[in-house]
């Protein structure tokens, strides 16, 4: 035999049980458990209920944080947005995590394509009906090369960027972006801009009057259960985080874990979420990765705790099991005098 | 913030959770008061006489 | 000298015999055990199963009317309750299960596979979880969705596992994986059943063991008596 299998196959003196047995009714005891739990689950499910909080649309996010939308949208036109520099799944413009030189990310390709500035931005635009300075802008436009594109939708985002950032520092924001609190309308005096301000405008009165939800769901077809588009473009501004926020969801909260308000959550990610917490995956821009890795590794380790040595000896060594089994030996001794 | 009805809930916990913080560890109180209770329950478990050890008294072969 | 009994030609013939040699009625349906299956902590596997039937049947209530009814009316609402809270039993069970079995050292005696479909169960419990939480329809589906995209994606697994997809997320909560655990389960509870649950330690075996064990001595011998470490 050789020296892995012997290390492997640990020597196990188990013998088949020759002793007694005594009636023990294991159907009865099913129904009992099956009654039992169903109990405990309606007496829990009485006293506590569950939660439901009523999910964001972007009809929400639109009139309740204008400028952050106004923002997201102009970032997702400059291809600047955490969506538009993914990568696989949703399309090429980045390489998504790796491991040293493990790169499943973008070994497993582009599965769900979005362009955001199509996807989120252009598409839905072209779906409004009467609006003659909205077409002349969206064919302005489209009609240019994609260097100037891309100099209106940076000169458009820029400003707002600093105006998000003075914000969340809790400095005076730039004078350039200004909110009109009765219409809900966003105005950046920024030059070089072109035909964006008016897109963005209209994008914006079109998430307001909630058309914007259906336009990135139904895009393709008519029956549609796929909230990709929606999702990642409100996950691409702030509102999801600042709800979450408010509940213990954020990953650096150990939000893995907790539930909306003060139920319990899913405890079984304690170990998952533990190491987003500690060097270095707190750091780290691969930091999915190196957990999944690692978790992936210790579920391996847990499937094959009766090959791994020292582990598998354990619970002989720690006699927990001497209480387990107490009546069992004290029979056993009781017998042996 | 929009929240959806807690229906008939003797005790409403649709309001944020408490926290416990001990160095970098944060848990919700729900959360810890269930990996308190896996503990408790564990350690009743093997603790506690199980019935019917007359039944089992006795017949050893 | 005896003669074998002939096979049987046909596959299911086969089927049947092998299915009855490895499973007879009195080993599939035992009304006693043995003397040592004397503790609470064995009532834990049995929980596990009992919580899951509860899930099981609660999902079935909450699938006969499609995913909006809960939000829409009490009763609906009530039967999510359950759902959740089953949810957490099973959990909850199945930790303790797992806990006892681990220091009962439960794989032995050939309970290998016993251990490994039970640490497989657990492990397919999770996604079967996550894909339920992704489909709840509200706030909260809305942040796990997009917060687990990046885990699954950073691994290649959302090129064909999307949490976004909602139409995707339900089947596989609904049907896939519950398939997947039921089957394990099943499968687990077999192998108990085929091999009977494990024996106690044998004491005399770890008193010659600790009586054996001599200064200086080191490594494995074949012939040292008891667990290897």
């Amino acid at each position: 035999m050789s020296r892995l299998g012997n290390l492997l196959r640990s020597h196990d003196e188990t013998k088949p049980w020759s002793g007694a047995y005594a009636p023990y009714d294991l159907i009865k005891e099913l129904f009992v458990a099956v009654g039992a739990v169903a109990l405990l689950a309606v007496i829990l499910a009485i006293l506590f209920s569950s939660p439901d909080q009523r999910p964001s649309t972007i009809a929400q996010w639109s009139r309740s944080l204008p400028v952050d939308f106004v923002a997201t949208a102009a970032k997702e036109l400059a291809g600047t947005s955490s969506t538009a520099g993914y990568g696989p799944p949703y399309n090429h413009n980045g390489e998504g995590q790796h491991a040293a030189f493990i790169y499943l990310q973008k070994w497993l390709g582009v599965s769900h394509p979005i362009n955001t500035a199509n996807d989120f931005v252009v598409d839905p635009l072209k779906t409004v009906p009467n609006d003659p300075a909205l077409r002349a802008a969206l064919a302005e436009y489209q009609a240019a090369p994609e260097s100037t594109r891309n100099a209106w939708s940076t000169a458009y985002a820029k400003p707002l960027e600093e105006y998000e950032a003075a914000s969340e520092e809790g400095k005076t924001p730039p004078s350039v972006v200004s909110q009109n609190a009765s219409t809900g309308a966003v105005t950046v005096d920024a030059k070089g801009t072109g035909p964006v301000p008016r897109m963005i405008a209209s994008l914006l009165s079109l998430a307001q009057s909630g058309g914007l939800d259906g336009s990135l769901v139904a895009s393709n077809q008519f029956f549609q259960t796929d909230y990709t588009k929606p999702l990642l473009f409100m996950s691409d501004g702030g509102l999801l985080a600042k709800r979450a926020e408010v509940d213990h969801l954020l990953g650096e909260q150990w939000g893995m874990m907790n539930e909306t308000g003060s139920y319990p959550g899913q405890t079984w990610l304690w170990l998952y979420t533990l190491w987003y917490q500690v060097e270095p995956f707190k750091s780290s821009e691969n930091a999915d990765i190196l957990v999944m890795m690692v978790m992936g590794l210790l579920s391996l380790g847990l499937i094959c705790i009766p090959f791994i040595p020292g582990v598998r000896s354990l619970p002989r060594r720690i006699p927990i099991y001497r209480l387990i089994w107490r009546e069992h030996y004290s029979r056993q001794a009781g017998a042996g005098r | 913030m929009s929240h959806g009805s807690v229906v008939g809930a003797v005790f409403n916990l649709d309001h944020p959770a408490h926290v416990v913080e001990w160095h970098f560890i944060q848990l919700s109180v729900a959360n810890l008061v269930v990996i308190g209770l896996m503990f408790v329950v564990f350690a009743a478990a093997i603790l506690l006489p199980f019935p019917g050890a007359a039944g089992r008294r006795g017949e050893d072969s | 000298m005896s003669v074998a009994p002939n096979r049987p030609a046909s596959w299911t013939g086969r089927v049947r015999e092998t299915v009855v040699e490895a499973l007879p009625p009195e080993k599939l349906l035992p009304d006693g055990q043995p003397t040592y299956v004397a503790s609470w902590i064995y009532v834990f596997g049995v929980a596990s199963i009992a919580s899951l039937i509860v899930i099981v049947g609660s999902g079935t209530i909450l699938s006969l009317k499609g995913p909006a009814w809960w939000h829409d009316t009490g009763v609906g609402h009530f039967f999510n309750s359950i759902h959740l809270w089953a949810v957490e039993l099973f959990f909850f069970a199945m930790v303790v299960h797992l806990w006892g079995k681990y220091w009962m050292a439960a794989w032995r005696g050939g309970r290998v596979r016993v251990w490994i479909t039970g640490a497989v169960t657990f492990l397919v419990a999770i996604p079967t979880a996550l894909t339920g939480y992704v489909s709840q329809q509200n706030f909260d589906a809305q942040w796990i969705a997009t917060q687990a995209k990046d885990g699954l994606n950073s691994v290649g697994v959302g090129a064909f596992f999307n949490v976004t997809n909602f139409g995707q997320m339900y089947s596989f909560h609904v049907l896939l994986l519950p398939m997947a655990v039921i089957g394990l389960v099943s499968a687990h509870v077999l192998l108990v059943r085929r091999h009977g649950v494990v024996p106690p330690f044998d004491l005399e075996t770890r008193l010659a063991q600790l009586g054996a064990a001599e200064p200086g001595s080191s490594g494995a011998s074949n012939d040292a008596p008891g667990e290897r470490p």
